[in-house]
């Protein structure tokens, strides 16, 4: 059963390492892991358990789905109730809570929703009912925005007219900026995500350590990769270096891909956007250009972005920002569990809390 | 001009004796069947009977390594083997939406017969309704079954022991992710095949020179995780595994990596999770490694008193973390 991935599953080697980071000696850390696949990994790898007291590993705010605020839900909802209509998503959409159900509920009411593996398979179903209205739900990072800028562009070389997006795509730099300028937060150092410095490079990141003082690793997701990443992260911190270090030269080039981030800058253009539990955060989110609009779901339904609030009780919130852990929350594995989600970090099998509550903490 | 089934074969009328006439009973052929009575009556040797049902309505109908015909026996067959049971009799129902074709219903027809002779049972009653378009998708069959449980034979999911040791006669998932590849939506290339396979006489060989097994437990739904937290949860124990021991298939690996899925929770159809006594697991190991459908068998952990009613996986980094029961689908329609 080999595997090109399997070296860095290697037990010995992990062993080893896990050992060194046991010795950890220096000051207490607080590193941040800003993407979701990173905590999915950790909370599936165990990782926690592998640290010392010394270094504690929060979860930032790196999962699309949890950050999406419930106006969009609630439009999704709203847009797949119309008769006319088929919505196309990602299936970890499917759960999350909004004012009035879940997409979910919307379907078992007989809303006609598709989960989608691809974007671009939302062209074909617009080719294939072409009395429908086709509106593709679109969230997530730099990782993902490019395929919908592509389902996009392809959509307008094609001439389709029966075929929108709901976006609320965000990008990592402005958000980095407010969590890394934040003392209530007091983040140490950045863990971070190998898919999106796969698109944007790391020359971000070092401007973030120089202006605002706060390092990183940029780390694959093996559990050897962030074993590792943790390792040179600490000691990085400990010797006070304003510095940052890429340990996925296997995927992550300095400049990343400039293919993608043109394609994504051809479509889509940087707007204010709210984040889930944190709030409006301006230049943090990408919109659709003019030259586009009749592919805005937002302007060709004329949707109105509602007010936005929180489930009253959720830390969500706070657990996004990493000062607070789901444990500290009272709703945590009592009102709010996977199968009957309130908060948006229980909702995707990457949000914070989920993963908490599926590889729970035995330690 | 293609065949297709009407509300009027459902009717209990003449279309519905033509339809059982022409497709069931030539495939079924047994004598207890063709007396033609509503109930079948059959001689039943002494004994304990093992009794269970289940329903198919798995999408798409045909798939890579079998389709909902041979699913439908198979799957009631390894429900009574999980009892120990040797398997005597099953019956059908079959739920038709209107305008299915005829020669897809009995090439499933076929596919079921097929099956049952192969395992050595008769289906001897059965059932079909019609019902309108929309009102189903396409077919859903409802198998039951019975079978005889051998004197001496206690096996049950309650009865796991603390030191007892615990068993995956082959690799995991491949049912699971066969399904998923056949869904039209998803475009990857890998050669995956359910796994659907009856696996009574699997489960007789071990009976035969072991009959001290504690659980046996076909792992369909929800995966190996739910079925090891059925386990713990009907025995009140812990029950430890070993990531690094657990058989994937490599193609299934990587689709769930892909997919953001998780092996543990991805369907089978044809394996089963033995939990037996530590004295009796090389035993067992030495038998189902000489089946072809145990060859792939693996201790894959073992029986702890602490934590009660709770599954523990021991990563491939030598951490511990709890394995929970899967809460909504990973996929829906997987049988």
């Amino acid at each position: 059963m080999n595997n090109y991935l399997d070296p860095y599953r290697d037990t010995g080697l992990l062993h080893l390492w896990a050992e060194r980071l046991q010795k950890y000696q220096g000051k207490p850390l607080k590193l941040m892991e800003v993407c979701g696949t990173h905590t999915m990994a950790i909370a599936r790898y165990g990782i926690r358990t592998l640290l010392p007291e010394r270094i504690r590993l929060v979860s930032g705010p790196g999962c699309p789905v949890c950050v999406t605020p419930s106006y969009y839900i609630n439009s999704a909802v709203a847009l797949a109730r119309r008769p006319e209509t088929i919505v196309a998503t990602f299936g970890d959409l499917m759960r999350i809570p909004g004012d009035e159900g879940s997409l979910l509920e919307a379907k078992s009411l007989g809303a006609d929703i598709r989960v989608l593996y691809s974007p671009l398979d939302a062209l074909k179903i617009a080719r294939d009912n072409p009395e429908r209205q086709v509106v593709l739900l679109s969230v997530g990072f730099e990782t993902t925005t490019p395929i919908f800028a592509l389902a996009i562009d392809k959509a307008s070389q094609e001439g389709l007219n029966n075929f929108t997006v709901l976006s609320a795509n965000k990008t990592m730099p402005e958000v980095l900026k407010v969590l890394a300028g934040d003392p209530t937060v007091g983040i140490d150092g950045y863990l971070y995500p190998g898919h999106v410095s796969a698109i944007i490079g790391t020359r971000f990141y070092e401007e973030l350590a120089e202006k605002y003082g706060v390092p990183g690793v940029v780390a694959g997701f093996e559990p050897l990769d962030i074993l590792t990443a943790v390792a040179a992260l600490s000691e990085i911190c400990n010797e006070g270096r304003h510095t940052v270090r890429n340990l996925y030269t296997r995927v992550v080039k300095p400049e990343g891909n400039p293919r993608a981030v043109q394609a994504m800058e051809r479509v889509f253009e940087p707007a204010d956007a709210v984040w889930r539990g944190i709030g409006r955060i301006s230049g943090s989110g990408l919109a659709i250009r003019e030259e586009y609009a009749r592919y805005d779901a937002w302007k060709v339904f004329d949707l109105q972005i509602g007010e936005y609030s929180e489930p009253e009780g959720c830390r969500c919130g706070e657990i996004l920002k990493g000062t607070k852990s789901p444990g500290d929350c009272p709703l945590f594995g009592t009102r709010c569990v996977p199968e009957n989600p309130v908060g948006a970090c229980m909702v995707s099998s990457e949000g914070t809390c989920a993963a908490h509550y599926k590889y729970g903490g035995i330690r | 001009m293609t065949e297709r089934i009407t509300l009027a074969h459902g009717s209990g009328g003449k279309l519905t004796h033509q339809l059982i006439g022409r497709i069931f009973y030539p495939h079924f052929a047994n004598d207890i069947l063709q007396t033609g009575d509503d109930a079948a009556k059959l001689p039943v040797p002494a004994g304990t009977l093992a009794y269970t049902t289940d329903s198919f309505v798995i999408t798409p109908l045909f798939f890579k390594g079998g389709d909902i015909g041979k699913l439908s026996v198979c799957g009631t067959v390894n429900d009574l083997a999980t009892s120990g049971a040797r398997p005597l009799a099953l019956s059908c129902g079959f739920i038709i939406e209107e305008g299915f074709e005829i020669s897809r219903l009995e090439r499933i027809v076929s596919s079921m017969a097929e099956t049952a002779r192969s395992c050595g049972v008769r289906i001897v009653t059965g059932d079909t309704k019609v019902v309108p378009k929309g009102a189903a998708d396409q077919l859903f069959i409802n198998t039951s079954g019975i079978g005889i449980i051998p004197d001496g034979c206690h096996i049950s999911a309650s009865r796991a022991k603390p030191g007892d040791v615990v068993i995956v006669t082959g690799m995991i998932g491949d049912h699971g992710a066969a399904i998923l590849l056949e869904r039209e939506e998803l475009h990857i290339a890998a050669d995956i095949a359910s796994d659907c396979a009856p696996l009574h006489y699997l489960v007789a060989r071990v009976l035969a020179d072991v009959p001290d097994i504690h659980v046996l437990r076909d792992p369909t739904r929800g995966g190996l995780a739910s079925t090891l937290h059925e386990i713990a949860l009907q025995s009140d124990t812990g029950i430890l595994i070993w990531e690094k021991d657990i058989p994937v298939r490599p193609e299934v690996q990587g689709i769930c990596e892909l997919l953001g899925m998780d092996p543990l929770y991805l369907a089978n159809e044809g394996k089963m999770v033995m939990v037996v006594p530590q004295e009796n697991a090389g035993k067992v190991m030495e038998i189902l490694q000489s089946d072809p459908l145990g060859k792939d068998s693996r201790i894959i952990g073992q029986v702890i008193r602490e934590p009660a009613k709770r599954v523990l996986l021991e990563t491939v980094t030598g951490a511990k973390r709890i394995v929970e029961m899967m809460t909504g689908d990973q996929l829906p329609r997987i049988c």
